[in-house]
């Protein structure tokens, strides 16, 4: 066996988002953000500091990513505006 | 200088969207900020077995951009300790490393081997995101579950002892810098990790991370519960740089305005506390009072 080559084996995972698949599925209840209360100001910007996720944007209109979205609900309570509700159902269609 | 808005806070995020933690988790968002205040390509992070470990992937795929390295429950700080002796043998420079453990794995299982790093005065930061509890075998009790809740290896008289002094085992090994944060002030989190990160030598943070699942509340007052532990005294955010004492954000603020809220307002929103009884808050109260008046005393002496 001294003639068998040698490779050092290494598992090495890569990083891409979705590694426990699609957690929108997980919600029950989904966020909507009113625009016109939203006070659209970067002063506030405190539902994108709780999030534990990260999937609310910086970028006003604010906007959650509802594929990743877990429907938590932190954004809703602690916004002091009271701009962001949460609705029963998965989807935006469910509700609607 | 603190950080005092949320918008001067780095917008990049080191943690791609649809991990594997809970919904409302108060390690992911402390992970989130604490990885704000590092570098992306020079930081190495070594992660037990805990919670951490589910946050960071199934093989071939994990959440998380920085350099990630699993090690045994109880080997965090000799595996951090080989981790910067490698770089110093390779002669790369520049990197900070740092290790995410849970309560379990600082408090109980990796005590030796964090002892052992600390004395030898290794070059990194360690964390300990302190959830009270086993919670990611499914709330077992720790060293650090406070007196009087309900674990699933305490589940009929209620965990009886006081949570271990942590921060006085760790301070007894002289180290550059300790802190302890909370996710529920992520500025004041963030700046500890800016200042951790600027020192060298060991350095020891522990941020008390509530957990909805193991603790018994809904998961939108997660950032309710943060703040309430530390306006109760429960929890008590502070640094201690070379020695000197300093309160830092709501603990300075409140011990300077002295509107302290009782241990009762933060037991009764938990049904991990569901059969604490009447003596037990008032011990528990006691407790947190009694170290409250000490640290405030320390606070003013060194800040004089």
């Amino acid at each position: 066996m001294a003639d068998k080559i040698r490779e050092t084996i290494s598992a090495a995972s890569k990083p891409a988002p979705g590694e426990a698949g699609r957690t929108g599925d997980w919600r029950s209840q989904t966020p909507f953000i009113d625009h016109d209360k939203c006070s659209q100001k970067d002063t506030c910007l405190l539902c994108w500091l709780y999030c534990p996720d990260g999937v609310v944007g910086r970028d006003f209109p604010l906007e959650i990513d509802l594929e990743y979205c877990k429907g938590c609900g932190i954004c809703a309570e602690e916004c002091p505006r009271e701009a962001i509700t949460m609705a029963e159902g998965k989807t935006r269609d469910d509700v609607a | 200088m603190a950080t005092k808005a949320a918008r001067e806070l780095p917008s990049q995020e080191l943690i791609l969207p649809g991990t594997r933690s809970c919904a409302a988790c108060g390690l992911m968002l402390t992970y989130r900020h604490a990885l704000k205040a590092l570098d992306e390509g020079k930081t190495i992070v070594a992660v037990p077995a805990s919670c951490m470990t589910v946050l960071h992937g199934v093989y071939p795929i994990t959440p998380v951009k920085v350099i990630c390295i699993n090690n045994p429950f109880a080997a965090t700080g000799a595996s951090v300790s080989g981790i910067v002796a490698g770089l110093k043998a390779v002669g790369k420079e520049g990197y900070t490393v740092v290790a995410f453990a849970g309560d379990g794995g600082t408090y109980d299982i990796g005590i030796q081997s964090l002892s052992g790093a600390l004395e030898r005065g290794t070059n990194f930061i360690y964390v300990c995101y302190d959830n009270e509890g086993y919670m990611n075998t499914g709330t077992q009790r720790s060293s650090a579950s406070p007196a009087g809740a309900i674990t699933t290896t305490t589940p009929v008289l209620a965990k009886l002892q006081h949570k271990k002094d942590m921060i006085g085992i760790v301070e007894a090994h002289r180290i550059p810098y300790i802190a302890t944060a909370s996710p529920a002030f992520p500025l004041d989190l963030y700046d500890k990790f800016v200042t951790a990160k600027s020192i060298s030598g060991s350095r020891y943070m522990e941020v008390h991370a509530p957990c909805p699942p193991g603790w018994g509340f809904p998961n939108k007052d997660l950032i309710k519960m943060g703040k309430l532990a530390v306006d109760s005294g429960i929890h008590v955010l502070y640094e201690i740089r070379d020695g000197k004492f300093s309160l830092t954000s709501r603990s300075l603020r409140l011990a300077e305005k002295g509107r302290k809220k009782s241990v009762a307002d933060y037991v009764v929103g938990q049904t991990r506390f569901r059969k604490i009884s009447d003596e037990q808050v008032r011990r528990l109260q006691e407790f947190c009072d009694e170290r409250w008046e000490e640290l405030v005393k320390r606070h003013n002496k060194d800040n004089g």
